[in-house]
């Protein structure tokens, strides 16, 4: 079987990291398209197959199919070890998910360079899945760095005129933020016990859950890995970088950024934050969400009066993480289970708006809301698509965000009412953004530019089918997910006690 | 003492062989082959075969950190020579004499590598300092390879009479009246008066030796004025040289009372990092700004100084090596281009996709990117200094500093990668395939050692 020979965290990190390298070499961009989504495939069927060996409880043996440590830099007490628990399937398999979606999506755009441009979103996969796998904290921090680079190369080279300087504020708030965590890293790893008796030290992640740090230490070393992480999810005020990413970057890029890269933020704050620095969390955490809950507010009301679509989905994507971050400090059972169901359904509504407008401005030339009108005509498929995904972004009943949403603000309801009612207002906003943009854009007379919209291709359509399947089905039935993911938040939550 | 010996002999070998040379490449075989004989010398030592016992009365002391610090140097040289041995011959018509002042500076440098009193330290600084004097000037009809050589010699002069009469405070300060460094032991009390102002003394001497602020005044005009080829043996392997120098010293004779004097060496680590990295952002010319990051790059070894700590030592090794390495490479790169601005490099990658990739990895090394040597240099020298407990806002200054880093290296990358070439600008770059080579070489060097250090450091414990 598959995990005897090779666990299933190595093949996750290293089928999308050696096609990548293969990738630079086929020249043709015809072939290299195909060779990527034959990659992409194969790291889902890879997901797939480990997901049906995630009961360790009932099997032992599971474990060592999950679970592996390699000799790596041992006079240092780091090692190159991977795993999977509930939250690692669950967010690997939401990256194999999107991958080969993503590509499917935008198979008929044409790329200068199109080997880089294939090789770098591979190496940008491998990058992701190995944040989500590593169980050592130098290893965590290596794969960090390593998803960055790559996308930094996807977004200055690919995408609109003034995507460099946009890139480049991102990569460097995110690099001063990453560097930050860093200096966390050394120094929790300072005060951890030896786990081998090679080196004084270790930077397992269970030597690091039971580094000896005072609350004193663990105030500031708390804003220090929470910078590198609220800049990625973003929290606001950390956010500035994102709208102009968005805007000026490639597609496929901003596919991966909005919905993957930033459920590394999130997910670096639930298994790096919480369970290391449980006393600076009850510290900070009120001050934290009143952040989060100012951002969701705040970016629902600047989406509000976006023209520009891609501005408006990325301060629609702003406005729900601020929500999500606002779940994970609060920390409960409640809340973070949302969070669990949450980042898979936030990956697969924003993969799917961000389809449907990128099919818009394939079609019609333009993406500013004021120039479209009436689309639902000429295109009645891509409207009911449309529909369903905004009510999923709406979180209406029967579709996934609902559960999820109505799980995190039970959660902040437990925490504190306050933040609930607000969050709530939040969910109110998001529905007067999203039907406005619906209706300004796909209802009411046609004008020129929607006579003149093109099709849509069946590729196209059976992507945004699946993901409307997926929502559907997450809306009526979240519970293999919360299943999967029910024994990482007992054990986060009982690692915050324990201190 | 093999490494001593044998590159002061080659030295004089090159310089008379200068006159019997006739062809303009024999000089750049007869150095590489000198610096191959030097480096298997030292490699002998190192495995405990000396070649010739002298007595030393023990003024020199070789331990496996000095050797195998040499090791890294001459391997650093070694590729230094074979990528720009040819491009010795712009700057003028004695390449011979070049190549001798070089090995003398790698005299300089063993010296300065296993040195146990402080004599043979200001006599290894001198060794070290004086062929480079004329090597800044060697192109003789450049108005501003001349005027950085007179600074660079009115500045060397000045530092290296601080760092005398450092030496003369502490020999008649300690109670032993003793040059031995291992026998200044100072204990752990209170600094004495006269030992106090020596080691001021002598740390503002190895300061400006090293381009620490504030006494790096020198060093961007220096560099900049300075030949290419000479700019980049220069900025690396001398001072890295210092820098071990530096340790060896203050390790072995200062190392007790540490505490005492750490707040110094805080403040010009600090004013190094700011304001190496602050102006670097604002050059046009790459040369320039590599010379201003190689003052940033000082102040991340300061670190090891800061702490002196095993980690620190292990780290200095490693960062002399991630950033000789790649500094000599970006390097190889510039010298082949006429037109050292930014702009010159706009569309690199289209016009030399091989040349411009290398030239990628090299400055992601300095910047510090996880996977190249630079990072796990970095890493190293902030791990040292986080053990070391004290100062801790020192390391989250560093990074905040090693982020504006990124700004300027970062610049070059969009300039090669994301931006339209300039016509007749840089357009006829040559490069034979022996080079294209020796690039890919030193790129997988860089990045062998950033996710393997062990390779490197583990030979400290040899």
């Amino acid at each position: 079987m598959l995990g005897t020979y090779y666990t299933f965290p190595e093949l996750l990190i290293w089928i999308p990291f050696i096609t990548g390298l293969i990738a630079i070499f086929i020249k043709n961009e015809k072939s290299v398209k195909m060779f990527a989504l034959l990659s992409s495939i194969a790291t889902l069927v890879v997901s797939v197959i480990s997901l049906c060996y995630t009961d360790v409880a009932a099997h032992p043996e599971f474990f060592y199919y999950n679970n592996v440590s390699y000799v790596w830099m041992p006079y240092i007490g780091s090692s190159f070890s991977v795993g999977l628990d509930g939250m690692g399937f669950l967010l690997t398999f939401l990256t194999a998910f999107s991958y080969p979606l993503i590509f499917a999506a935008t198979y008929k755009s044409e790329y200068k360079n199109a080997n880089a441009f294939f090789a770098l979103m591979l190496l940008t996969q491998a990058g992701i899945m190995g944040v989500f796998v590593a169980t050592d904290a130098l290893l965590f921090y290596f794969f960090w760095e390593l998803a960055l680079i790559p996308i930094y190369f996807l977004c200055s080279r690919w995408g609109g005129e003034k995507r460099i300087a946009a890139t480049f504020k991102f990569f460097v708030y995110t690099f001063l933020g990453s560097l930050l965590m860093l200096v966390g890293i050394i120094f929790v790893y300072v005060h951890t016990a030896p786990v081998t008796p090679d080196s004084a030290h270790s930077f397992s992640i269970n030597a690091f859950y039971n580094a000896a740090l005072s609350s004193g230490q663990q105030d500031w070393l708390f804003w220090l890995f929470f910078i590198a992480f609220a800049v990625k999810i973003p929290i606001f005020p950390f956010h500035t970088w994102q709208p102009d990413v968005y805007e000026q970057s490639n597609y496929p890029s901003v596919m991966v950024l909005s919905g993957l890269m930033v459920k590394m933020g999130a997910f670096g704050v639930i298994r790096w934050i919480l369970p290391i620095f449980p006393a600076a969390v009850a510290k900070y955490e009120h001050l934290v969400m009143a952040l989060c809950i100012i951002g969701l507010i705040y970016a629902s009301c600047i989406a509000l009066y976006q023209n520009d679509l891609k501005r408006f989905v990325a301060w629609s994507s702003i406005a729900h993480l601020g929500l999500m971050s606002a779940a994970i400090f609060a920390a409960n059972e409640l809340s973070l289970q949302g969070v669990m169901l949450e980042m898979l359904n936030h990956g697969i509504n924003i993969l799917a708006l961000w389809i449907v407008v990128d099919i818009i401005e394939k079609k019609t030339g333009v993406r500013k809301i004021s120039q479209l009108s009436g689309l639902a005509g000429k295109s009645p498929a891509l409207a009911i698509f449309l529909v369903i995904i905004a009510f999923a972004n709406i979180a209406l009943p029967l579709s996934n965000s609902f559960v999820s949403e109505f799980l995190m603000l039970n959660g902040l309801f437990d925490f504190n009412i306050w933040f609930a009612v607000f969050g709530t207002i939040g969910i109110i906003l998001s529905a007067v953004y999203m039907l406005s943009m619906v209706q300004r854009t796909f209802f009411g007379k046609a004008n020129v530019v929607a006579e003149q919209a093109k099709k849509m291709s069946a590729g196209q359509g059976i992507v945004l089918f699946a993901l409307v399947v997926a929502i559907l089905f997450l809306g009526i039935y979240p519970e293999p997910v919360i299943h999967l993911t029910q024994s990482t938040v007992t054990d986060i939550l009982s690692k915050m006690s324990l201190k | 003492m093999n490494a001593i010996i044998i590159t002061a002999l080659w030295g004089v070998i090159m310089m008379f062989g200068g006159v019997f040379f006739k062809k303009s490449t024999t000089p750049k075989f007869w150095a590489i082959a000198g610096i191959i004989i030097v480096l298997l010398a030292n490699l002998f030592e190192f495995f405990g075969h000396p070649f010739f016992n002298v007595d030393t009365k023990g003024m020199l002391k070789f331990d496996s950190f000095g050797l195998h610090f040499n090791t890294i140097a001459f391997i650093c040289t070694l590729l230094f020579f074979l990528l720009n041995g040819k491009d010795f011959e712009k700057i003028g018509m004695h390449v011979s004499e070049y190549f001798a002042l070089m090995f003398f500076v790698l005299c300089g440098l063993s010296i300065l590598s296993s040195f146990n009193t402080l004599l043979l330290l200001f006599l290894g600084i001198e060794i070290l300092s004086i062929p480079l004097y004329i090597l800044t000037g060697s192109d003789k009809r450049n108005l501003k390879g001349n005027e950085a050589a007179l600074k660079y010699l009115l500045m060397g002069a000045f530092s290296t009479g601080i760092l005398l009469m450092g030496i003369a405070l502490i020999y008649g300060g300690n109670t032993l009246g003793s040059f031995y460094i291992d026998a200044i032991n100072l204990g752990t009390g209170n600094l004495p008066v006269l030992i106090a102002g020596g080691l001021v003394l002598i740390l503002v001497g190895i300061s400006f030796k090293v381009s620490a602020a504030p006494f790096h005044f020198w060093a961007p005009d220096v560099y900049d004025g300075a030949p290419a080829v000479v700019s980049s043996f220069m900025m690396t392997i001398v001072k890295i040289a210092a820098f071990v120098a530096f340790f060896r010293l203050f390790q072995t004779s200062f190392g007790a009372m540490q505490h005492q004097w750490q707040m110094l060496i805080v403040v010009i680590t600090a004013a190094t990092l700011l304001i190496g990295n602050i102006t670097a952002v604002f050059q046009k010319s790459v040369k320039r700004m590599l010379a201003y990051s190689s003052i940033s790059h000082a102040g991340f070894m300061m670190f090891t100084l800061f702490a002196l700590n095993d980690t620190a030592k292990e780290g200095l090794l490693l960062y002399a090596a991630a950033y000789s390495i790649a500094t000599i490479g970006i390097f190889a790169v510039i010298i082949k281009m006429s037109d050292y601005s930014i702009e010159g490099f706009n569309g690199l990658g289209k016009k030399q996709p091989l040349l411009a990739l290398t030239a990628v990895i090299f400055l992601l090394s300095l910047t510090g990117i996880p996977l190249t040597a630079g990072f796990t240099a970095k890493f190293y020298v902030l791990m040292a200094a986080v053990k070391d407990g004290h100062q801790l806002w020192l390391v989250v200054l560093a990074v905040i500093c090693a982020a504006i880093g990124a700004v300027y290296y970062f610049k070059v990358i969009q300039a090669i990668y994301f931006k339209d070439p300039v016509p007749g600008v840089n357009d006829e770059i040559n490069v034979s395939s022996s080079f294209k080579f020796l690039l890919v070489v030193t790129a997988a060097l860089i990045i062998l050692l950033g996710f393997l250090p062990g390779l490197l450091i583990d030979w400290i414990y040899y």
